[in-house]
């Protein structure tokens, strides 16, 4: 990207809106109580206070119907909001000084299906004011060259994808906002995309993207914000999500190494899971539980630390667990 | 709002219905303007008493003097339709597939998207115009050197006022199916609803206008109608005008009141598709 743009990003800074007096320099996208309601009844975002950094990759995930999609498209300025505030590098949703930063692919990717994937680059290049040449540098970003002359409409679905994350890079925007970029790409071609937004979102570049494949945004976000039924119940960087490891207990008469495990650590931090036990105590206290153990007669199999994935983390906090996890005692 | 004309621009050049469109009705011009008026002439199969007076009407129509009248017969009707369907296509498609959100997530504000969009359609229409007059002015000249009959064209003026006055019409038309074409966010539900408003219609409150004044008042007032009486102002005959006449060609009012009333149109169907744009979310 051309210098001229970078050095002419310093006047709209300037021209914050005067009303964002809450926006630091770090944060790109900040949302206060954000919410949708459509036709009065149903609400899509409720309340939704969120912050997007310089320099990471934001995950932001929930379930289908969650209300991820509906929260990008105002931050974009493609739909309203019924309540709330949306500031994007410091202009209102949809201000051309704040869209000139950012490349969005939302949902499935939008193109014309009677030009070819260039010269759809080629009609957005001229939309955004971008020299034309950067069209190649885009496709062939994303292994689209050879492919680059048949029309759109030959694509499939994982090439739509690709040509989709092109035209957001077009304009090498300082955020990206890719919402589920994954979908329809072959597990290679998901191993790619994933490379790709962590070295996209390396330098200073943020991106924002919104997936409900938890295992993608464990490999890639630096934090991420979880949405259920329209509500950010919570923020936070991925490790801190996930907790600290635990222990995971194997060992005979079960209720005995229960009972002493709860008498030991307390009977909130244990809990039988498919026939073992999981202990909420670090590594350091693996040594202290089987030592107690074994003198207790407890015949001790396995006794290893456990870290819970995001998924797992993602399920426990919508109470979606499928486990049969319950406190002892 | 340049930039997003230039890409719309690309956008029609590219597309197969808009050359589809301007071959059909470019075709449909020279066919039923110039070549089945002379293949009847040539024929000589016209019939009733006054038939040689009807056939040197039909070959005069066909002249080079008759440029702007003959040429300007089909705007009203069948000219009008085609764009009609080519401005429902234009907005409507962009909701069809779902490019919407594409663009408006660019850079441009959505009242630039428009202006440039509709830009777009207006360039288009008036190169559909001129191209028609230069067609036009070739087959009538091939027509007067066949026949060796005079060659001449109208005067410079007239020429500009018929090219005017058909860039209006068409334009007119134009933005009024861009205008259905995001009103009804669909490209099929726009081009049905537009097509059965100006061929069925209007031709329906014209039959009721003659049997009821309230009729009348309201055709005054209707695009079809003014269109066919700016045409008729220019001297084109008129539908009671036998052979001749052209459907939707009719002095219901007079000329100026015809270009202000598809001004209006006009202006208003921008304003109006300009405000549904810019309140609606993009779902």
């Amino acid at each position: 990207m051309s210098e001229a743009r970078h050095a002419a990003r310093s006047a709209p800074e300037a021209e914050r809106d005067p009303g964002d007096t809450g926006m630091t320099a770090d944060a790109l996208v900040r949302t206060r109580e954000l919410t949708k309601h459509y036709r009065g009844a149903i609400v899509a975002v409720n309340r939704v206070d969120l912050t997007v950094r310089r320099g990471e990759v934001y995950g932001f995930l929930g379930a289908n119907g969650a209300g991820k999609t509906t929260t990008l498209r105002m931050l974009l300025g493609l739909i309203r909001p019924t309540g709330g505030t949306a500031t994007v590098f410091g202009y209102p949703p949809g201000d051309p000084r704040g869209l000139a930063r950012i490349g969005a692919m939302i949902e499935t990717p939008a193109f014309y299906p009677y030009l070819s994937g260039r010269d759809n680059l080629r009609v957005l290049a001229r939309y955004c004011q971008v020299p034309e040449n950067q069209v190649d540098g885009a496709l062939d970003t994303m292994d689209l060259t050879a492919r680059c002359h048949d029309k759109f409409g030959t694509y499939s679905l994982g090439m739509k994808q690709r040509l989709g994350v092109a035209a957001a890079l077009l304009k090498d925007p300082e955020l990206l906002i890719l919402d589920e970029p994954t979908n329809g790409l072959d597990p290679a071609g998901m191993a790619d995309m994933r490379a790709l937004i962590r070295r996209l979102g390396s330098g200073r570049r943020s991106v924002l993207l919104s997936s409900h494949l938890l295992g993608d945004a464990q490999q890639i976000c630096d934090r991420v914000g979880v949405i259920s039924r329209g509500q950010l119940i919570a923020e936070s960087t991925v490790e801190e999500l996930r907790g600290a490891a635990s222990l995971m207990l194997t060992a005979q008469p079960l209720d005995e190494a229960a009972r002493l495990a709860a008498e030991l650590l307390g009977p909130h931090r244990v809990q039988r899971h498919n026939g073992q036990l999981h202990l909420d105590a670090g590594p350091a206290d693996a040594a202290l539980v089987n030592r107690a153990l074994v003198l207790a007669g407890v015949q001790v199999s396995a006794l290893h630390p456990v870290e819970r994935t995001l998924e797992e983390v993602f399920l426990t906090m919508t109470q979606e667990d499928p486990n049969d996890q319950r406190p002892v005692g | 709002m340049i930039n997003v004309l230039s890409a719309e621009l690309l956008k029609l050049r590219k597309r197969p219905a808009t050359r589809i469109i301007a071959g059909a009705w470019l075709a449909m011009n020279l066919t039923f303007g110039y070549l089945i008026p002379y293949l009847i002439y040539r024929s000589g199969s016209l019939a009733g008493p006054d038939r040689a007076a009807a056939s040197g009407q039909l070959l005069a129509a066909v002249l080079p003097a008759s440029l702007v009248t003959n040429v300007l017969n089909g705007y009203p009707l069948f000219g009008g339709a085609m764009v009609l369907i080519l401005g429902a296509l234009m907005t409507g498609g962009e909701y069809g597939f779902s490019t919407l959100k594409t663009l408006f997530t660019q850079r441009p504000r959505r009242i630039d998207v428009l202006g440039g969009t509709l830009a777009a359609l207006t360039v288009v229409v008036l190169a559909l115009n001129v191209v028609s007059f230069v067609l036009s002015a070739g087959a009538s000249s091939i027509i007067a050197a066949v026949e060796s009959a005079p060659g001449a064209f109208p005067p410079a003026a007239e020429l500009a006022r018929g090219l005017a006055s058909g860039w209006l019409i068409l334009g007119m038309w134009g933005l009024l199916g861009a205008l259905a074409g995001i009103a009804f966010r669909s490209t099929a539900m726009a081009v049905g609803l537009s097509l059965v408003w100006a061929l069925v219609i209007e031709n329906l409150i014209r039959g009721f206008a003659v049997l009821l004044d309230a009729f009348d008042t309201v055709q005054r007032a209707l695009p079809g109608v003014n269109a066919g009486s700016l045409v008729a102002a220019l001297g084109a005959p008129g539908q009671g005008d036998g052979a001749r006449g052209a459907p939707g060609v009719a002095a219901v009012v007079g000329g100026t009141q015809a270009v202000v009333v598809l001004a209006c149109y006009a202006v208003g169907s921008v304003l109006v598709a300009g405000t549904l744009l810019a309140r609606r979310d993009v779902t």
